[in-house]
């Protein structure tokens, strides 16, 4: 850097950095305010040292269910992860070639990206609630013990639940899936079926090692999307509650430091995925840099 | 998980291929007929139906939306319930707009311009998208500590003595409103320019300098410009996200404030929902209509 810089340079550095404070500063806070003593309080000055919110946050002291909501984010975290990567790697291949109906496919896409969530999630309570009317109907018009006993709801974690945070990580999944099949050379592929290779030991040994970098992305906004998703979820995932819908409950009710304590575990798991995540592919993009590519070898 | 279709004989290829497509479209088509298709058709049925304390019953009626719009016309020039809070829902619009637009510029010209290296843009754009990634519920928490009657910003007021006492609109305000609202979604205006503004030929810029340009100049004429597209796709964003909101104004608002989305929250509590969701279909009309017109600026294919 041997050029001098100009007066803008200075002045942008200063308002970046003021930016990036804007934006850590208040996490660092809570963090930093979690960890005070049994007599801390919401705010400065910190009143001791100690583990002791992380202890209560652990056995539930003032925090009702959140273990339970914990656990029900990360399962449904898993799973909209890996339909995020299968379903949008199905529809990034699709889009390579032109097929009928996929203009109107990919706006629809776009469209479940912006519309208001609200919206979204009244939409599927209405339809679940339909459904359930329906159902109960036919139970009740033929008396299928079943259904009058036990049935309450389709609704749930799993079912309702799942289809409203995919229709918010699909979108960037698709969109992450065309950015990257622009940019992708298809002579590897083509090198491989010149070689012999069936379209699915082409799929399986060229083109998934080559892109695994980017699915590792897909994956991390999948993730990452779902386990702070709370708008889309609001109405949609019937009695059990996820963890940041827990969370906005509690953000009326708890005055204790509990709550920045379960800030802070919450952060600290979205801050090991995106670090463990970034750091595989900043891996193995350098380790292509020294040994060329590694497609074929089967490792990703 | 599904896979192409095993075949080493070229022709049987051509004629899987044509299928090809279709079954690999075929998730992301099932999940997006389901899950928002489907229930926006829902929603717009329903919002004709009756309702019960238990239960919807299909109907042809007007009388949600009559009560959405209850006294809206008779009252003019009064503004009724709804037009009140659209008005005030559209305002929080506009300036959170402003702000992250400004703000978003800045950021994606100083990432674009002024960084020379590529790994410190990549590290400082990861700073910048991070936050993202984690729980925007845990972001707005974090603003109690510091904006609350005895948090940080009052006691440094107060023990500097620029205050004699506390300001009370820090915290579940406007302000504390708007100010989440910029901290949580300046990201999708960072983005999308970023990336427009990383197509821009830097010859272009070295010409325009040759031929005398000041530096405001072309900012103005080149760069502006030539960022379009990045600044509609995340207007979009924004907007839309304003226009729903309904976690974000609860939270830092002290449930206190209203908007579009919050009475749409309210109405579903409240178990009403047909009327609910006729005022969904509003908000839903309202939105589209913002987004053709930022539309028109962008062609969203070539932006990817």
């Amino acid at each position: 850097m041997s050029e001098g810089r100009s007066r803008s340079f200075y002045v942008l550095s200063f308002l970046f950095g003021l930016y990036v404070l804007f934006l850590y500063g208040p996490t660092v806070t809570i963090v930093a305010l979690s960890f005070q003593g049994p007599e801390g309080g919401m705010t400065f000055p910190m009143n001791g040292m100690s583990l002791h919110w992380f202890r209560n946050l652990g056995a539930g002291i003032g925090v009702p269910y959140v273990v339970d909501a914990l656990l029900n984010s990360l399962k449904l975290g898993a799973l909209v992860t890996v339909l995020t990567v299968v379903i949008s790697l199905m529809a990034g291949l699709a889009f390579r070639r032109s097929f009928r109906g996929q203009s109107m496919l990919l706006y629809t896409a776009i469209a479940s990206l912006i519309l208001p969530s609200i919206i979204v999630s009244l939409g599927i309570a209405l339809e679940f609630q339909i459904i359930d009317q329906n159902v109960k109907a036919v139970g009740d018009a033929y008396e299928v013990d079943a259904i009058q006993n036990s049935y309450q709801t389709a609704m749930g974690l799993m079912s309702s639940g799942l289809g409203a945070h995919l229709t918010w990580t699909l979108p960037f999944g698709v969109l992450i899936m065309f950015a990257i099949f622009n940019r992708f050379n298809s002579a590897y592929e083509e090198a491989a079926r010149d070689l012999g290779a069936s379209s699915w030991q082409t799929f399986a040994y060229v083109l998934v090692p080559i892109i695994a970098p980017s699915l590792l992305g897909v994956a991390l906004f999948g993730f990452t999307l779902s386990w702070d998703e709370i708008a889309r979820s609001s109405q949609a995932v019937g009695a059990d509650n996820t963890l940041p819908l827990n969370l906005q409950g509690l953000t009326t009710t708890v005055t204790t430091p509990v709550i920045y304590a379960l800030g802070t575990v919450t952060t600290g798991i979205s801050f090991a995925v995106i670090i463990v995540t970034v750091s595989i592919v900043l891996l193995v993009q350098r380790r292509r840099s020294r040994h060329g590519s590694d497609a074929g070898k089967g490792l990703a | 998980m599904p896979l192409p279709v095993k075949t080493d004989d070229k022709q049987a290829m051509t004629h899987h291929a044509r299928w090809t497509s279709y079954w690999q479209a075929a998730p992301l088509a099932a999940v997006l007929l389901l899950f928002f298709v489907l229930p926006l058709l829902v929603t717009f049925i329903v919002s004709f139906w009756s309702y019960t304390g238990y239960s919807i019953e299909p109907g042809l009626i007007f009388d949600n939306y009559r009560d959405a719009f209850d006294r809206c016309i008779v009252a003019l020039p009064d503004l009724c319930t709804t037009f009140r809070t659209y008005l005030s829902t559209l305002r929080f619009c506009l300036i959170v707009w402003l702000l992250t637009l400004v703000i978003g510029f800045t950021i994606a010209y100083y990432l674009t311009f002024e960084i020379r290296t590529m790994t410190v843009r990549l590290v400082l754009a990861l700073v910048c998208t991070i936050p993202f990634w984690t729980s925007n519920v845990i972001r707005m928490i974090s603003w109690v500590p510091l904006l609350g009657r005895n948090g940080l910003v009052n006691q440094l007021l107060v023990g500097a003595g620029i205050m004699d006492q506390p300001l009370d609109w820090l915290l579940y305000s406007n302000f504390s409103v708007l100010l989440a609202f910029v901290h949580l979604n300046t990201v999708f205006m960072i983005v999308p320019i970023a990336n427009s503004m990383s197509r821009i030929d830097k010859a272009l810029i070295e010409a325009a300098r040759d031929a005398g340009a000041t530096g405001w100049q072309i900012l103005l004429y080149i760069i502006v410009p030539l960022s379009k597209t990045g600044i509609a796709i995340g207007s979009i964003f924004v907007i839309t996200v304003v226009m729903g909101d309904f976690i974000t104004i609860g939270i830092m608002g002290g449930q206190q404030i209203a908007s579009a989305g919050k009475v749409i929250q309210t109405q579903i509590g409240a178990l009403q929902f047909p009327i609910a969701a006729a005022n969904a279909v509003v908000l839903l009309v309202v939105v589209l209509m913002i987004i053709a017109t930022l539309i028109r600026f962008v062609d969203i294919r070539k932006e990817l």
